[in-house]
């Protein structure tokens, strides 16, 4: 079904730098609910942006708008500069859904899930060659998950399964990623590895769009972010878009905000104090808890943390 | 009987070659295409399509062209409306399945009564494989083996379709070209095994092999060679006994693969019947190794003092708040 002709363009695609420009989107779900409204922003190569909101915001409906799950009811999506069909038929796009709706009992490994990755990459009969298998256990060993690969697909835990899937995409190596709440379920050593993937991936030119509730990650490797609120409220660099002002716009009051200062967390008059936003995870927060580490380092620098970077840490 | 005298007895006869040739191709295409249809949950869409097919025979031949063409027609039309109908109409797939093949064979079994043919009805809804005659073979083995040629080349495709459609949409595979693709394919198989155990039995053949197979492994590749292997030994065994006890072919290899489905269902090594009440029964573990409730924590000095009195909570839940602090505490 590959033809020479398919080969070239898929080649022309790759070469293109990979970006997302989303105009006008408006989705309107089969019974009549407006999930998105006139969402609109654009993003180029070599970039991870977060994409923020409460509950229902329309993340999620947002990727399936970017995947063409969902028909837009007005305003478009292009990928790459092209049409989101033509897009996904040429491979540049890899999704890891927020949930995954497969049947468990199938007879399919690990290693075999990941290497449905690859199925874009390999010839008419799908047989997988040297690198295909080298890209299998890479992805696996990055989500720390090779001692699993002989596993079948049910046996294993839900934040290993998560993990799977995660692999796949990574297999993939879509010029375009997408992540729909990777992290939740995840624990944190993998998710630094993932981390730390996402990133060697931003150098090599990629762009990742990951939804997510960790508010505390997102300006550790975010370098853009979209707040969505069934619109986007505010897209742009993480620096200047990522403020109290527009998180305290996107979350309403659903947002938990504490405050830490004075003379409860530290001996000198230092005024400032430190403030910790969270979505949903409830931040885990010691008190009067001995120092261990440069005191000072920590009130300087942390100005938004949440439980997880401190379980990391410590 | 003597085991030799049993196979080779019947060897002896031209129509005994013959009726094994088929049965060992249907009972290998059929095997093939089961794998899927288990996975897929699509059993009943092979029995819809199955009875559908009754129709088409008999209007293929009022018109004078090939049966299996007629065949093929009504079952894939059989397909197409069930996925029509359930796309425009609240009512499940199984439900609308339901009423478009029954619907189908009764109007089927109404032309038959009406329209003058050289065809037994019996051997329509059950085959009849000690009949088949070269050429019938020669067409079987064509449509068949094409069957055959194309789901194997393209099993890795199929089965992601199966397994994750919404993956294999992502990654650019066709998945339209999949979905209808496996609906011909088992039209083609169905239609391809009618000669041999006709339109009642043929969803035995398209279950048995792929749900026996599923019990025995954990890898796609090898549920194909299982069930072919299965179908196939069933397919000879059935053939010979029914020589041998004069009995109907078609219902001899059914019955067959429903045996060998029996006996992995309670043997089969990872999951057996017995293998499961084995594991159900074993003993538990020692009481002394069962982890005692966790050891409360040293009380953390100095918790309530400090700052956490300054917990500003803008959410509204303060109370809330100091749980989960607390509630953390106690699970570290
Ligand atoms: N298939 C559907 N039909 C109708 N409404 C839907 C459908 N899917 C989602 N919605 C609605 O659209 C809105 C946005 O849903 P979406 O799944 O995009 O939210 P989200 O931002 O991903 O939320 P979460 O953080 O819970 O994942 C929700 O109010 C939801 O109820
Ligand atoms: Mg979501």
């Amino acid at each position: 079904m590959m033809n020479r002709l398919d080969t070239v363009k898929r080649g022309e695609a790759v070469a293109r730098p990979a970006s997302i420009a989303v105009n006008d989107l408006t989705v309107t779900y089969p019974n009549g609910f407006t999930a998105v409204r006139d969402a609109s922003f654009e993003l180029g190569p070599g970039s991870i942006c977060a994409l923020v909101g409460v509950n229902g915001s329309g993340k999620s409906t947002v990727f399936k708008a970017i995947m063409g799950f969902v028909t837009p009811t007005a305003g478009q999506v292009r990928l790459c500069g092209l049409p989101v069909e033509k897009a996904i038929s040429q491979n540049i796009v890899a999704y890891v859904p927020q949930s995954e709706d497969v049947d468990w009992n199938f007879p399919v490994l690990v290693e075999d899930v990941v290497m449905m990755g690859r199925y874009g990459h390999m010839n008419f009969l799908r047989i997988p060659s040297k690198k295909d298998r080298l890209k299998v256990d890479e992805a696996l060993e990055r989500v720390n998950m090779s001692a699993y690969r002989k596993r079948q697909i049910g046996e294993l835990s839900g934040g290993q399964k998560k993990r799977v899937f995660l692999a796949r995409a990574l297999a993939q190596e879509g010029r375009i990623i997408l992540l729909d709440e990777p992290f939740t379920g995840i624990d944190v050593t993998t998710e630094t590895a993932i981390i730390n993937l996402l990133r060697d991936l931003r150098e090599a030119g990629h762009l990742m769009l990951v939804s997510t509730h960790n508010l505390g990650s997102v300006p550790d490797f975010c370098d853009q972010v979209v707040l969505l609120n069934r619109t986007v409220l505010a897209a742009g660099p993480t620096a200047s878009t990522f403020t109290q002002e527009n998180l305290e716009r996107t979350f309403g009051g659903v947002l938990r905000n504490f405050e830490l200062g004075g003379h409860a967390l530290h001996e000198d008059d230092d005024a400032r104090r430190i403030n910790v936003i969270t979505d949903d995870e409830r931040p885990l927060v010691f008190y009067g808890v001995k120092s261990r580490k440069k005191k000072n380092a920590k009130k300087q620098d942390a100005k938004k943390k949440t439980a997880k970077n401190q379980d990391a840490d410590q | 009987m003597d085991p030799i005298g049993f196979f080779s007895e019947p060897f002896a006869y031209d129509f005994m070659q013959r009726a094994l040739g088929m049965s060992l191709l249907v009972g290998a295409v059929c095997a093939v295409l089961s794998c899927y249809l288990v996975l897929k949950g699509w059993s009943l869409m092979g029995d819809a399509i199955s009875h559908a097919v009754l129709p088409g025979i008999v209007i293929a031949f009022v018109l004078g062209i090939p049966l299996a063409v007629g065949a093929f027609a009504a079952g894939l039309a059989c397909a197409l409306l069930t996925g029509y109908l359930k796309y425009n109409s609240r009512v499940k797939e199984d439900t609308v399945m339901g009423i478009v093949f029954s619907g189908m064979f009764g109007f089927g079994l109404v032309l038959f009564t009406k329209v003058e043919t050289d065809q037994h009805l019996n051997h329509i809804l059950f085959g009849n494989v000690l009949g088949v005659t070269t050429a019938d073979l020669i067409e079987t083995a064509i449509i068949a083996g094409g069957t055959l040629l194309v789901v194997l080349a393209k099993r890795r495709d199929l089965l992601l379709y199966c397994f994750d459609p919404n993956h294999a949409r992502a990654i650019g595979l066709p998945v339209n070209v999949l979905h209808y693709g496996l609906l011909v394919l088992l039209s083609l198989t169905i239609v391809s095994s009618i000669k041999a155990v006709g339109i009642i039995l043929v969803i035995a053949m398209l279950i048995a092999p792929g749900a026996t197979a599923y019990l025995l492994t954990d890898r796609f590749e090898r549920m194909l060679l299982i069930a072919v292997l299965v179908a196939c030994s069933a397919s000879v065994l059935g053939t010979f006994i029914s020589f041998h006890i004069d009995g109907a072919t078609g219902a001899c290899i059914v019955l067959v693969q429903a045996f060998f489905f029996l006996l992995v269902f309670l043997f089969s090594p990872k999951h057996g019947l017995l293998r499961l009440r084995e594991l159900r029964d074993q003993p538990g573990m020692p009481a002394g190794t069962i982890p005692g409730p966790a050891e409360p924590l040293p009380a953390l000095s100095g918790r309530t003092d400090g700052a956490l009195q300054q917990v500003v909570d803008q959410g509204g839940r303060p109370a809330d708040q100091h749980h989960a602090i607390e509630g953390r505490h106690g699970a570290e």
